[in-house]
């Protein structure tokens, strides 16, 4: 048994490997693992390595979960969108009969929104500012004036600060997940509440506001941020209406977001000598609006707001994104004549959060305050108003909260500020009864005094509970997440010589984690820091939130792994200090497996840069490409290098005779196999030149692929190059998409029909018609005979149609693999039917494929075939490169899909294929499996092709699918750590965050996948043992 | 191992060296505004003269595959022009190559082929120069355990650094720095020159080293 092993094995690795597998034959039995998990009595558990590939990745998904909860705070909001007016809850009163229960009126009439981006607070309060700001510096100690910090949050990027100035929130990530591809604000928002009013808003500034608020402004006029070097223009561009508007008084609310300090910022730095100028030029603007506002302010009329803010700061080196002070520290300075003129000299401005200002702006207008604001009332804003006015707005704004409060957190009442704005509703309530009696006597101003404060601390004390949620990263579940996704992967790592061995199983050492004290006390110790951590902690986190046997038992799983790697690191150390270790076995490696580990240690390592996030798919397609490059090398010297006379020992020789006899009668099979297949004529035409071919085909591939690369362009820098899939979806060449779609079809049945049974073959047929009167249907292409363009539905009954087929097709594929499982000798059935699966999923991607896209699948297919028949045939790869390649090829597809690592490219379309309306699951699992086919079809077409090669070599399947485990475990787990690493970083929630997301979905299908492939190598381990 | 033919290998590595530094300090002086990047193909096509030529010069001086036999002129006519298709045929495929890379096909194609000259110059006009237009040679050299004397050795290195060099350079294109030198193909071409120059410098160094371990038999 062991000579044939050997055997069996040699043909697919160098000789020396053979010796090799021999010698590790000859300490063990050969193949002990019959059902895939064996338990030897006490000390080890033997696992299969198909076994251990999937439980390592269920256990690296857990890990990921923990670390995406702790890394994505759950945003604090409301279930029902909209603050409408008639949710304002009456003014309380105790027993009497309040008569005030519309909304306030507004107090100030014009309102002029001067956002600076990236105006820290020490342009205003600092050095800086009495230098170059003289008349804001003069309005700060003189005017009527109130001026405060303002603490943005992380991340101190444009976009959420926007939304946290207009909606009051703390905009998450979530947020952005949540409003897929629309980029419009659908959250309750300050700009939304004043159009329902009726208010006419003038926009002119950056035009991520006119992106956030369509249609929202009765005039705007946007400038792009776009040109970081230009810092002269986009401001002239605001400015220049200026005179116009002011001049007029056909609105009530003007917003100018002015970028220029910004672009100074980023490009020389807060302490260039260009921010004295720019800062003047901005002293200059307030100048201009507050005399033209003052002018026109007549007596009686309501006043005017100025509000003076910047969206976030600048750091030392002129970047923001962080939460440095620098960057979080922004002034907010409210003008309004109201103001009571301040007598004593100008103090230190108050702190507050850059969320206050929202629900001010509200009660400063007359409008609701935004359902999902997290601010506070800003208390002298509103002083100079009478007492029962004032106690009014802290009611609302205590209310909103508190509503907010009891959404979102489930023992609400317990909580601290709902108790106390409880206790000060109730007295409100006591206040306006005697207020209603008309008693007007001094203790009702000092208890109205009273109840005011106790609105403030409970409005405090809510606001803080509520922003606890969203704070900050979670990091000790971010960190527990991350060590266990670290431990599977030096698991996986270590146990790799086990694993690709012939034997293909792995002996999981489970004594060492029961019965050694290093066990215990890593479990002590965790369970230490957890008790410190969690009692410590301010913030909200989640690991400490779940039960405690739950956390006991991830704790253990911790330790347990821990433990397990060490014994298996000192074992591997103890075999690699035995003598037969052969010296030259860094020698094996050919230029193809070092391509092959390098390009991917190479991606892996890049995506430590946002460039190489953004252009990911530029480096796929050129490790394909270098690959492809490579086997053409590789072929070059199989058929034109003549052979030299290499010193061979006379057992080598032998082997390498048997070799070539073993390999002559596996390919007369394939022969055989091709000329049932093929019509004769065509075969003999393979058979005579299949040199040629085979000398060709990486150069055919690497023109598909080329070719494919123009299809869709995608990423970000190049996203706006012309590209073959725009051209063909425009309306005037439908002609030419519908040729496509039907030669695709086509070529799709011609390349898959072949290895299917009949029925499928049938089946395949009416559901590739099926797709083709689907895209009809839709009007995406034309019937040859119909060349009027009739009515358009929705396509439902055609697409059912086909998906009836789908069904039918991997029913029929489960069903012959069932049969292989329960008939063991019946070994074609099973790669029937798994040629069945494939057959179903690739007719699946059909239908819900972009209609361009269906050239993707045919090359797709192509390719595959190319590769199957005439190159890995031909050159006899083993499993792991066979595997690697693959996943290479499925990352290229994924990009030549037209996918990108943003989350914009999705194709939400595909979740709607046959359904009538939007129901949920349905639509999450077609998106997802139309956005990863290219990957997921080359994997299982890689299954496919090792369980072709399985009745070679019976480990391949177990081989591949650990391999598979490793090449995407790797990339997860780097990258989370990475991110760890830069979650301050300025694109974290634009580019990494995407990214993590894409891959932590890419990971959860591998998991089925793997899994698939266990079941089939299952099947094949009993198999081999009979 | 003859130290003698390290010596002479060296020799003409410093040659070629030389040619790449000449190409960048010569032009400036006859040529108004040279700059490396801005002039990028003007440079790319002296560049390329420069290195073609002193390969050429080193042909006929140093000789490294000594024939035994007379070779007639007609054999040399002969040979001459073969090479020069064969450089012909090499700039078409690498420039085939890179555009199968991702190079734009339609857009700035004269920068493109004059990188591919470059390319050609930097590869195979050494391979002409040293293995003769003969193809089965240059298969037998590329791969494991085929070279067989210094000169194939330094050809090895020689051309897979400039490969590599270009393949490497092409990584900062995608980066958002707006360089300069990330345009098309300044980054590659710049990295083929200098993996060119590593490899010169590099291939007499490895030589050295293990001159103990190499034994070249005769062919």
């Amino acid at each position: 048994m062991c000579t044939t092993s050997a055997l069996h094995t040699g043909l697919s690795h160098a000789p020396p490997r053979a010796q090799d597998v021999t010698r590790k034959c000859r300490r063990g039995r050969f193949a002990t693992a019959a059902s895939g998990v064996n338990v030897s009595p006490g000390v080890t558990m033997r696992v299969g390595s198909s076994v251990l590939a999937c439980c390592c990745l269920l256990l690296q998904l857990l890990g990921l979960a923990l670390f995406l909860r702790g890394f994505f705070p759950v945003p604090v909001r409301s279930q029902s969108r909209k603050n409408s007016v008639s949710d304002i809850p009456s003014e309380p009163s105790a027993g009497a009969k309040s008569n005030w229960t519309a909304l306030p009126s507004p107090l100030f009439k014009k309102t002029v929104i001067f956002l600076i981006d990236a105006f820290r607070q020490d342009f205003v309060f600092g050095p800086k500012g009495k230098m170059h700001m003289p008349y804001m510096t003069e309005m700060v100690e003189k005017g009527t004036t109130h001026s405060f910090i303002a603490k943005a949050t992380a991340p101190t990027v444009t976009m959420p600060r926007i939304k946290a100035l207009t909606t009051g929130s703390i905009p998450g990530f979530i947020d952005i997940i949540m409003n897929l591809n629309s980029q419009e604000l659908l959250d309750d928002n300050l700009i939304w509440q004043a159009k329902q009013a009726g208010r006419r808003i003038v926009f002119y500034g950056d035009d991520t506001w006119i992106r956030l608020f369509p249609k929202h402004f009765v005039e705007h006029d946007g400038t792009t941020s776009f040109f970081v070097s230009d810092f002269t223009e986009v401001d002239y561009n605001v400015t220049r209406h200026l005179d116009n508007v002011l001049s007029r008084n056909d609105w009530d609310i003007l917003i100018l977001h002015y970028l220029g300090l910004d672009h100074i910022g980023h490009l020389t730095g807060p302490h260039s000598h260009l921010v004295g100028p720019k800062l003047f030029e901005m002293d200059n603007v307030l100048k201009k609006i507050h005399t033209s506002l003052m002018v026109k302010e007549e007596d009686g009329s309501l006043p005017s707001l100025i509000v003076v803010c910047g969206d976030h700061g600048m750091s030392e080196t002129g970047s923001h994104g962080g939460s440095s002070d620098e960057e979080i520290e922004t002034p907010l300075l409210l003008i309004s004549s109201s103001f009571e003129r301040k007598g004593e000299p100008a103090k230190a401005p108050d702190i507050l959060q850059q969320t206050d200002l929202a629900p001010t702006l509200a009660i400063g207008l007359g409008l609701p305050i935004p359902r999902n604001s997290l601010g506070t009332l800003i208390h002298p804003v509103i002083e100079q108003k009478t007492m029962r006015e004032q106690l009014r707005y802290f009611h609302l704004n205590g209310y909103q909260l508190s509503t907010l409060l009891r959404e979102n957190v489930e023992s609400s009442e317990k909580d601290v500020g709902f108790e106390q704005f409880k206790k000060a509703e109730k007295s409100h309530g006591n206040w306006i009864k005697l207020y209603l009696e008309g008693n007007t006597s001094e203790v009702l101003t000092n208890l109205g005094r009273k109840v005011l404060k106790q609105y403030i601390e409970a409005l405090m004390k809510l606001s803080s509970s509520l922003s606890k949620q969203v704070a900050e990263y979670d990091m000790y579940s971010m960190t527990v997440g991350a060590i266990i996704t670290l431990e599977i992967l030096f698991l996986l790592l270590l146990s790799v010589p086990n694993a690709l061995c012939s034997r293909a199983e792995f002996e999981v050492p489970l004594s060492s984690p029961f019965f050694s004290l290093l066990f215990y006390l890593l479990c002590l110790v965790l369970a230490a820091i957890h008790v410190i951590v969690c009692t410590s902690t301010e913030n909200v986190c989640f690991f400490c939130s779940i039960s405690w046997v739950m956390a006991i038992g991830i704790m253990t799983l911790m330790s347990a792994l821990c433990c397990i790697i060490l014994s298996t690191f000192g074992k591997m150390l103890s075999n690699a200090k035995s003598p037969n270790k052969r010296p030259d076995s860094v020698s094996l490696w050919s230029e193809l497996d070092v391509i092959l580990l390098m390009g991917t240690l190479g991606h892996v390592l890049s995506m430590g840069a946002s460039s190489f996030i953004e252009e990911e798919h530029q480096t796929w397609y050129f490790l394909v490409n270098t690959l492809c490059l490579a086997l053409a090398q590789n072929m070059c010297r199989k058929y034109f290098l003549v052979k030299k006379g290499n010193p061979i020992d006379l057992a080598t020789h032998k082997r390498t005779d048997n070799e070539g006899a073993y390999i002559k009668e596996i390919y007369d099979m394939h022969k055989k196999e091709m000329r049932e297949e093929r019509l004769p004529i065509l075969s003999r035409f393979v058979k005579d030149h299949e040199k040629w071919i085979a000398l060709s085909s990486p150069w055919a591939i690497l023109i598909c692929c080329r070719l494919l690369r123009s299809l869709n362009q995608t990423g970000v820098q190049w996203i706006h190059r012309p590209d073959f899939g725009h051209w063909l979806t425009s309306s005037e060449h439908k002609a030419e998409l519908s040729f496509l779609v039907a030669v695709s079809l086509v070529m799709i049945f011609i390349l898959i029909q072949g290895r299917c049974s009949f029925v499928s073959k049938v089946a395949l047929a009416f559901g590739l018609l099926g797709v083709y009167s689907y895209r009809a249907a839709i009007g995406h292409v034309l019937y040859p005979w119909q060349q009027s363009t009739k009515e358009i539905s929705k396509g439902i009954t055609e697409a059912r149609f086909v998906y009836i087929f789908v069904l039918g097709i991997l029913i029929t594929g489960i069903k012959d693999l069932i049969k292989s499982q329960v008939i063991i000798t019946d070994s074609k059935a099973k790669s029937v039917g798994l040629w069945e699966v494939y057959c179903g999923l690739v007719l699946l991607a059909a239908l819900l494929f972009r209609p361009h896209n269906l050239a993707v699948l045919v090359f797709c297919l192509l390719i595959q075939s190319t590769l199957t028949m005439f190159i890995w045939k031909i050159l006899k790869y083993d499993a792991a490169q066979v595997t690697l390649m693959h996943y290479w090829f499925g990352q290229a597809f994924f990009f030549f899909q037209g996918n990108s690592n943003t989350i914009s490219t999705v194709d939400v379309s595909a979740g709607f294929v046959g359904l009538d309306n939007y129901i949920e699951v349905p639509a999450v699992f077609l998106t997802v499996f139309t956005t990863y086919s290219g990957p997921l079809l080359w994997s299982i077409h890689l299954l496919c092709y090792l369980n072709s090669e399985s009745s070679r070599l019976s480990t391949s399947i177990a081989h591949g699918c650990y391999c598979y485990a490793i090449i995407r475990s790797l990339p997860v787990t780097i990258y989370i750590i990475l991110i760890t690493v830069l979650r301050y970083h300025l694109f974290i929630w634009s580019v990494f965050s995407p990214k993590l997301l894409y891959e932590v979905i890419h990971l959860l299908i591998s998991v089925f996948v793997c899994l698939f492939f266990t079941a089939v190598d299952k099947n094949q381990m009993a198999k081999s043992d009979v | 191992m003859d130290e003698t033919e390290i010596r002479r290998l060296s020799v003409g590595h410093v040659f070629s060296i030389l040619a790449v530094v000449f190409s960048l300090c010569i032009p400036p002086l006859f040529l108004d505004n040279f700059s490396l990047l801005e002039t990028h193909v003007t440079w790319l096509c002296i560049c390329s003269a420069c290195v073609a030529a002193v390969n050429v010069i080193l042909l006929l001086t140093l000789k490294p595959n000594p024939s035994s036999k007379r070779i007639s002129f007609g054999t040399k006519v002969n040979k001459f022009s073969k090479s020069c298709i064969y450089f012909l045929i090499s700039c078409l495929l690498f420039h085939g190559i890179i555009v199968l890379y991702g190079a734009p096909l339609v857009e700035s194609v004269p920068e493109t082929f004059i990188f591919s000259v470059l390319l050609s110059s930097l590869t195979t006009s050494r391979c002409l120069c040293i293995l003769g237009p003969n193809f089965p040679a240059w298969v037998r050299v590329f791969s494991r355990d085929g070279a067989m004397s210094v000169w194939d050795h330094s050809l090895q290195i020689t051309t897979v650094c400039s490969v590599v060099g270009a393949w490497l350079g092409a990584f900062p294109i995608p980066l958002d720095w707006d360089r300069p030198w990330q345009v098309w193909p300044i980054s590659c071409s710049l990295g083929a020159t200098f993996g060119y120059m590593c490899g010169l410098l590099l291939a007499p160094a490895w030589i050295y080293w293990n001159r103990k371990k190499l034994t070249y038999k005769s062919r």
